[in-house]
């Protein structure tokens, strides 16, 4: 057991560590490589860093829960833009025209509940047809995508609501608006995932499902909730990202399943389900956006940040299945 | 002979599906719109349908062996940037050999990883995705690829030629369909496949050499992926870099449509191909029938869930899962 728990402290320690190695390499690389004379972990910096966490690491919170519970979801992107959608368009709708400042709640219940409902279609389909996640979901992704599109072409959509924008852009604390919603959910989902019984019953169907069923659990309902809530938590993304920026395109959202499920891996959660934690997610989610910014920061572009995320995240599986395979080894002696 | 039973016809029913929907399809839209089913339409959607066929070859293969690949549209963007590029700079002779040996490998890569290293596939394609897409900008630094002097060279052949009055394409798809097909039915290689998939423990135990499968696999799979991108740069004879991006839905889409199980174990060439025109067609179906572009998008998730579920239905013999 001391093997065990060793590793698995190590595990878990192991992406606060890679943070804290990015951090000084890219302030002692961006000394020598930057362009700008301000220090990486300037201040300013880092709290826009967190800020631009926030659409990803939001839902990343949700895949958690649901990647522990055994499943996945890959249909994020697609239900982010319908929520954006339905957010900037139904404040312009004629029905709410006699509101005022008061279609923005409206608006926001809206979206949120129309990506709670997709999440909840995609878990009750998982649960009813006894079809695989991962295809429902890719199925799902391009539907929804087509719904998407199927509202207003290629064309942005836009509105700029100056109130909605004024309170995204706001800053309580030094902190802005969507760092605060970020810091909240995963608050939220760690309370739900190691204080209540749903979220031990997730841990458990995801570990090992059969034995969650003989011990009379009952695992369907479980999942649509689980899936109701990356919905949710989707659109809640998107609700917080478009209210400041006011315009979205189709297209958005577009690969943010691939970023997400990225950040839970490196956080540590086993893509087969039954472990994992927000708090490790949290640290996924931080370290990519570190990555991002450094990389950016020392002069490298885009096409290398896809490169070595890449290449990390397999590094990552790569130790990953070194450590359990040293564990048990060492157990046998 | 008798009455069959409700069960049989059910049976029947999920086994020759995809073959039924496919008839069902085809009829509805001929009803539709009596140009569907002219030979310049039927050429005109195989024709665009042969990139994304190649690729679910490919594809067929690894998912039969019980893995996934989600890194193919980018590695198709990879291999399309490649040729155009080499084309100019040392000319076409040397240039497919050169891409088609970069292409695989990445297969290698990707096999070695998923074979020998036995780690999950799902994350290691996504990482390949990403790994493969930051490769291409970064070789092409970003910049779309033209050849220079688009008249001027046979390259445009496997794109834009026609042999015996059919679009060589199509004749590429066929020929390699029919080919990886006798692999798959009549090889022993094509057996250790279904057999690391169906039950990759019992297989190593007798004496089939997983890793190695599981390998090959990819290696096949990146070898369709270089045709396919062959294909693509002597089509446009230019790119951009994102060219393949999100083909890897499309791919398994198609493979998934054609009854091979996520899990492994089950599919065959034939049926994949099936799929891949199922979605040929119903693309330019709904488009002959006026309905905006997207549309296919929604039908498309419809047909996977219910193929899918349907399949698994006649498998346990009920409709709904017993899940509680």
């Amino acid at each position: 057991m001391q093997v065990n728990k060793s590793s698995n402290a190590l595990k878990s320690g192991a992406i606060w560590g890679f943070i804290v190695l990015e951090l000084i390499f890219f302030s002692i690389a961006g000394e020598f490589l930057s362009l700008s004379d301000k220090a990486f972990m300037d201040t300013e910096n880092m709290l826009l860093l967190l800020k631009q966490s926030a659409p990803i690491g939001i839902i990343a919170m949700g895949m958690t829960l649901v990647m522990v519970n055994g499943n996945i979801d890959l249909s994020v992107g697609a239900t982010f833009a319908i929520a954006a959608m339905i957010l900037l368009d139904s404040m312009t709708w004629t029905v709410f025209a006699g509101l005022g400042d008061w279609v923005i709640p409206v608006a926001w219940v809206l979206a949120l509940a129309v990506g709670t409902l997709l999440g909840a279609l995609n878990g009750l389909i998982v649960w009813k047809t006894g079809v695989d996640a991962f295809i429902v979901t890719l199925g799902s992704m391009l539907g929804f995508r087509g719904l998407v599109f199927m509202v207003n072409g290629e064309n942005p959509t836009s509105h700029l609501n100056w109130t909605l924008v004024d309170f995204a852009e706001a800053k309580f604390l030094g902190f802005a608006t969507a760092t605060w919603f970020l810091l909240a959910v995963t608050l939220v989902i760690w309370f739900i995932m190691a204080k209540t019984v749903h979220g031990r019953n997730a841990y458990a169907i995801g570990n090992n499902r059969e034995a969650a069923v003989n011990a009379g659990i009952r695992v369907g309902p479980h999942m649509v909730i689980n899936f109701a809530i990356i919905g949710f938590l989707a659109a809640l993304s998107a609700v917080v990202f478009y209210s400041e920026s006011g315009s979205v395109n189709p297209n958005d959202g577009q690969l943010y399943e691939l970023w997400v499920i990225t950040a839970v891996v490196l956080g540590g959660t086993k893509i087969t389900g039954g472990a994992g934690s927000v708090i490790g997610t949290l640290g996924g989610v931080i370290a990519i956006q570190l990555l991002r910014k450094g990389l950016g920061h020392i002069g490298a572009d885009t096409s290398t940040v896809n490169l070595v995320i890449g290449l990390i995240l397999i590094a990552v599986l790569v130790l990953d299945r070194q450590l359990n395979v040293r564990g048990k080894e060492e157990l046998k002696v | 002979m008798a009455t069959m039973t409700k069960q049989q016809i059910g049976g029947i029913l999920a086994r020759q599906g995809i073959l039924i929907a496919f008839a069902v399809f085809m009829i509805a839209f001929t009803f539709a719109n009596p140009k569907f089913l002219s030979v310049d339409n039927v050429l005109s959607v195989v024709r665009s349908s042969a990139i994304l066929g190649v690729m679910a070859l490919g594809v067929t293969f690894v998912v039969i062996g019980g893995n996934l690949d989600l890194s193919v549209g980018s590695m198709m963007s990879f291999s399309t940037i490649v040729v155009l590029d080499l084309h100019d700079s040392i000319g076409p002779f040397l240039a497919i050999p050169a891409m088609f040996a970069m292409t695989l490998c990445l297969g290698a890569f990707i096999g070695f990883l998923v074979g020998y290293l036995r780690l999950n596939s799902l994350i290691v394609t996504l990482g390949m995705l990403s790994a493969i897409h930051g490769l291409t900008l970064t070789y092409s630094g970003g910049k779309n690829m033209d050849i220079a002097d688009k008249e001027g060279t046979w390259f445009s052949v496997f794109g834009q030629g026609t042999a015996l009055g059919i679009p060589v394409p199509i004749l590429m798809f066929i020929a390699l369909a029919a080919f990886l097909g006798i692999v798959l039915a009549k090889t022993a290689f094509g057996r250790k496949v279904y057999a690391v998939g169906g039950n990759g423990t019992a297989a190593t135990f007798s004496g089939i050499r997983r890793a190695r499968t599981v390998f090959l696999c990819y290696l096949l799979s990146s070898g369709c992926v270089a045709t396919a991108g062959l294909m693509q740069a002597s089509r446009s004879l230019g790119s951009q870099n994102t060219v393949g991006q999100g083909l890897e839905l499309g791919v398994l889409a198609a493979v998934i449509l054609g009854g091979a199980s996520l899990l492994g174990g089950s599919g065959t060439i034939f049926k994949t191909v099936i799929g891949v025109l199922i979605l040929g067609f119903i693309q330019n179906g709904l488009l002959l029938m006026g309905l905006q572009f997207y549309v296919q998008f929604v039908v498309t998730w419809v047909i996977i869930i219910l193929a899918v579920w349907l399949d698994i239905a006649a498998k346990r013999g009920k409709l709904w899962s017993p899940l509680a």
